[in-house]
């Protein structure tokens, strides 16, 4: 029992995740939990994998954090001579096409899930979603890392084609909060990127301003306040 | 637009040939045999009087998992040629850009010839095998169907290069439960109608029985004249049996 609590701080970092990229009219929304962790022991609880990769090309990384670091680099690299070269922003399906080569050649080697999303003048807002192994698929919305297993279902019932920007915030937002609720390798805080015509936002959404599910109780600076509130009740004989 | 982008990508490459190389292609292990991540399951392939009839449904498989339910795992490939695939769809994915690049120098030959199903067939079947000697396979089971001057072609290669012909094919459970239905109902004249139902039969039994299968489906036909490939499209099943209602009367709880 003991040898696990200490777990291993030596195990290579992993982000257990939760990753999600959606499409609403007119653009993009990307959404990530904040959790890295080494076995058992949370290395980084405010973690940030949304990545950028050019002005209008973002991406969720989950997997292991080094091979999604690496591949992101990579691809920025590449993406930021193609830019030069093509004098124009990189399209969203040019860099998915390059995080796929990486990803699909090296698969082997590598562990990491990429969810691709951005906007472009052509194309409008994307999401390409390249699972272990380099498939790549185009999806109106896409989810990934450990915690999306809980988030099937609940995509299946609550997505709609063409919802509003502040729709599809909401839904990543409360996706990405349940996945947390759930999944031991997800945690912290939830962070979402937009993406469209008008350019990128960044949102931040600390744990105690999530909603509360199942079984989940508020929170309190003390047991002295809840005490000391009108109807003292806690201590039972 | 599609082929200016996949141009663009070509310049990002040449440009930087020898370092991206060594990044963007693998050429270390010196042995090494994959593990497939999203996978297809079956393909069904029958000649018929006016040509080929191909069906797959469109899941993607991520282990237990059905990750994806719209997977096209049936594509064109030059004038003349199906190809359908089951296994992993990256190297699927592979495979189509694999054939982009032979139908198109094909056409750059401009010499009014074009590449028919056996000569994809038999491409393919040295792609595969070629892989399976280095012990890096390609992790599919391809079904290629096509006519060409009037003769049918229906043939598949696997992961190991192992390669036939026939009347019908099929690749994973469709071998265990496609192949014997159409042992018994196929025949060198069926109707574009019949092949129809006969494949649907097949798909809907698929549909029971095999735990990675998904109810959405495209059927694909390719004659003399063009291809089609279907919209998606789902098939009823049925379950209202007598002996379904109460199977563990008198034997509680067995199954």
């Amino acid at each position: 029992m003991d040898r696990d609590a200490t777990a291993d701080v030596n195990a290579p970092h992993s982000m257990g995740t939760t990753i999600i990229g959606v499409t609403y009219n007119g653009g993009v929304i990307l959404g990530a939990d904040s959790r890295t962790s080494t076995g058992l022991y949370v290395a980084n609880r405010a973690s940030d994998k949304i990545t950028q990769l050019t002005d209008n090309v973002y991406i969720c990384r989950s997997g292991s954090a080094a091979d999604s670091q690496i591949v992101s680099d990579y691809v920025r690299y590449f993406l930021h001579q193609h830019t030069i070269q093509l004098g124009q922003p990189a399209t969203v399906k040019v860099a998915a096409n390059l995080v796929r080569l990486l990803s699909y050649n090296n698969k082997n080697m590598l562990q990491t899930g990429i969810i691709v999303g951005g906007w472009d003048k052509y194309e409008g807002g994307k999401i390409y979603g390249i699972p272990l192994g380099g498939t790549i698929l185009e999806q109106p919305f896409a989810i990934g890392g450990s915690g999306s297993s809980y988030l099937y279902g609940f995509f299946d019932q609550a997505w709609k084609e063409g919802m509003t920007k502040d729709e599809a915030e909401q839904l990543v937002v409360k996706a990405v909060s349940l996945a947390i609720a759930r999944d031991g390798a997800s945690g912290g805080v939830v962070r979402t990127v937009t993406i469209n015509s008008e350019g990128v936002t960044r949102n931040f959404y600390p744990g105690d301003t999530l909603p509360l599910w199942h079984d989940e109780v508020e929170a309190h600076d003390s047991l002295l306040d809840i005490l000391n509130a009108s109807n003292p009740e806690p201590m039972s004989t | 637009m599609g082929n200016v982008i996949t141009l663009m990508e070509e310049s990002v490459l040449s440009t930087h040939k020898a370092e991206m190389d060594t990044l963007l292609t693998s050429k270390g292990d010196s042995q090494r045999t994959q593990y497939p991540y999203v996978t297809g399951t079956s393909v069904i392939g029958i000649k018929y009087k006016d040509g080929i009839l191909m069906a797959a449904d469109m899941g993607g498989s991520y282990g237990s998992t059905i990750r994806y339910k719209s997977v096209e795992r049936i594509k064109q490939v030059g004038k003349h040629s199906l190809i359908g695939a089951s296994g992993e769809i990256s190297d699927f994915q592979e495979i189509l850009k694999y054939l982009d690049e032979l139908i198109l120098h094909d056409n750059m030959w401009d010499d009014g010839n074009s590449l028919g199903p056996k000569e994809v067939h038999n491409y393919l079947t040295r792609v595969m095998y070629n892989r399976r000697n280095k012990f890096d396979p390609l992790w599919n089971s391809l079904v290629i169907g096509g006519v060409k001057n009037g003769h049918k072609y229906l043939g598949s290669v696997s992961m190991i290069g192992v390669n036939f012909e026939d009347d019908h094919i099929a690749t994973g459970f469709g071998n265990h439960l496609a192949r014997p239905i159409l042992r018994e109902e196929w025949r060198e004249d069926l109707s574009f109608e019949e092949g129809v139902k006969i494949l649907e039969k097949c798909m809907r039994n698929l549909l029971y029985r095999d735990r990675s299968a998904v109810n959405k489906i495209q059927i694909a036909k390719i004659t003399e004249e063009g291809l089609t490939v279907s919209q998606p499209y789902s098939l009823k099943t049925f379950w209202n049996f007598a002996a379904f209602q109460n199977p563990t009367v008198g034997a509680e709880g067995s199954w």
